[in-house]
């Protein structure tokens, strides 16, 4: 449930930060791991990598781009917050992740289409 | 570990992360043009100092900073929290390291 | 009341919260009037049609900070709420504050509110006796300042209600507390101002806030705790570098 008292930018901010951070960490053991392939052979690595050419995977890959760049705006902002001298709230630079991850995004697909 | 300790680290990691994943966002952005090999990736790290410090600094970071990160998260959302808690979260930390440093060399080391 | 006037003579459906934590909302009508208040509105229904109905006020003009209550959604000081700026279609739905016990209808128990407020040494130490002189606090000074920005707090409790951090965490002392443990610590006549750095940075303290800021976006006097936590954030690192926090 969406409680009003949370409806502003500064939440929403939040949960993406939080949405990211344990997306992302859940996948960086498999990240370790499928590089860690390439130890044994660069053909085993091939082998990740062409699997994981399959759309599916494109769409995954994808997210997690977005999602580190999201976590990564998100969590400037907070040290933006935290150490440096503003007193407002500065919801613009929330807008400004948002574009940031938007613009990755869209940049990555273009890219790896 | 007191709160301001788990903090700072948090933090300091983070300032360190911020960099580091600016670049591998570039570099993501530019290698993934036309497909992914092992060839094209492993021709540009193996054996280069550079890279290996790169990858190695992004390991540690990143070790130490997921597990703090979800230890917050962990103990606010779930009942989960105190010594045990704190335990796995070392263990993760560990776990990070170590398969981070074998990715790494697998990416950097000289077959 | 005094003249009231009965500007549009419609009604306002008022949805008001009966019982403890097992309870239902129970709907009245009450008049609408100009310039009404969300208070003015509960007072309504106690006098006219519910007087077993319990709610807290005292000052009646935004000082005291006893009258918080969650109003459509929103923790708000209801006696300088006015219900033309919430009620939407003339519809208002009046509950407790969250994150504290529920005693009866309206009326929450503050204990943990002010107990968290003592936990973090939210209190004034004093250094001289009555038979001192008065210190002098330059009001340029950057500690001044700083204590200036948070020390008009009512303990009105909205921003403990709105606050996640609360909800998810038992332990966490709150951004009132913090924010009165930051005027403290910037204020050079206390006697133990390390100590208040220490008690806010135990567990539950400055670092478990998570920075949403929903505490400065209700205040009702428009403090920013999130910047007062911020500051005791950035002077726990100086002191853990200096030695002084384990
Ligand atoms: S900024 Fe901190 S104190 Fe304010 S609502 Fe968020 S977590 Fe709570
Ligand atoms: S900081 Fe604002 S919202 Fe919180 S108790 Fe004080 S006056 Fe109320
Ligand atoms: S009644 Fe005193 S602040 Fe509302």
């Amino acid at each position: 449930m969406i409680r009003p008292a949370r409806n502003h930018p500064g939440f929403w901010a939040f949960v993406a930060h939080r949405v990211s951070g344990v997306a992302l960490a859940l996948f960086l053991p498999l990240h370790f791991l499928v590089l860690g392939l390439a130890l044994e052979s660069g053909d085993a690595l091939d082998r990740m990598l062409a699997v994981a050419d399959r759309p599916v995977f494109k769409i995954a890959e994808w997210g997690l781009v977005v999602l580190l760049t999201v976590h990564l705006c998100a969590g400037l902002r907070v040290m933006a917050l935290e150490f440096l001298p503003w007193r407002d709230t500065r919801k613009g630079l929330i807008g400004i992740g948002a574009a940031i991850a938007l613009l990755v995004g869209a940049l990555f697909m273009l890219r790896a289409g | 570990m007191t709160p301001v300790v788990l903090y700072l680290a948090q933090r300091l990691t983070a300032l360190i992360l911020a960099p580091l994943v600016i670049a591998h966002l570039v570099l993501i952005l530019i290698a993934v043009e036309g497909g992914l090999t092992a060839a094209e990736i492993l021709n540009r790290t193996q054996g280069s100092v550079g890279w290996g410090l790169f990858y190695g600094l992004f390991v540690a970071a990143a070790a130490v900073h997921a597990p703090i990160g979800l230890r917050n998260v962990i103990h606010e959302h779930t009942r989960w929290t105190g010594r045990s808690l704190d335990g796995a979260m070392l263990v993760l930390a560990v776990l990070l390291a170590g398969l981070g440093a074998r990715a790494v060399l697998a990416v950097v080391g000289t077959p | 009341m005094t003249t009231a006037t009965d500007s549009e003579g419609g009604t306002l459906a008022v949805e008001i919260w009966r019982g403890k934590d097992a309870g239902q909302f129970e709907t009245y009508t009450v008049p609408q009037r100009a310039n009404q208040t969300v208070l003015d509105v509960v007072t309504w229904i106690q006098r006219h049609a519910e007087p077993a109905l319990a709610y807290r006020f005292a000052c009646r003009v935004g000082v005291c900070g006893s009258c918080a209550m969650t109003v459509n959604g929103k923790p708000r000081w209801t006696c300088r709420t006015h219900v033309s700026k919430v009620a939407g279609e003339g519809a208002l739905r009046i509950e407790p504050l969250r994150n504290l016990p529920r005693l009866k209808d309206l009326a929450v128990d503050m204990t943990p509110f002010f107990e968290k407020w003592q936990r973090a040494q939210g209190r004034f130490t004093p250094t001289r006796t009555r038979n001192d002189p008065l210190t002098t606090v330059s009001p340029q000074s950057a500690g001044r300042k700083a204590a200036d920005a948070g020390i008009e707090c009512i303990n009105c409790a909205v921003c403990y209600s709105a606050c996640d951090v609360v909800g998810w965490d038992d332990g966490y002392l709150g951004p009132a507390a913090l924010n009165r443990a930051w005027t403290l610590v910037n204020d050079e006549r206390d006697g133990d101002r390390a100590g208040v750095l220490k008690a806010a940075s135990s567990g539950g303290g400055c670092h478990s806030c998570h920075t949403h800021g929903s505490c400065v976006e209700h205040c009702p006097v428009g403090i920013n705790p999130t910047a007062g936590i911020a500051g005791l954030k950035r002077w726990s690192i100086v002191e853990l570098l200096g030695g002084k926090l384990p």
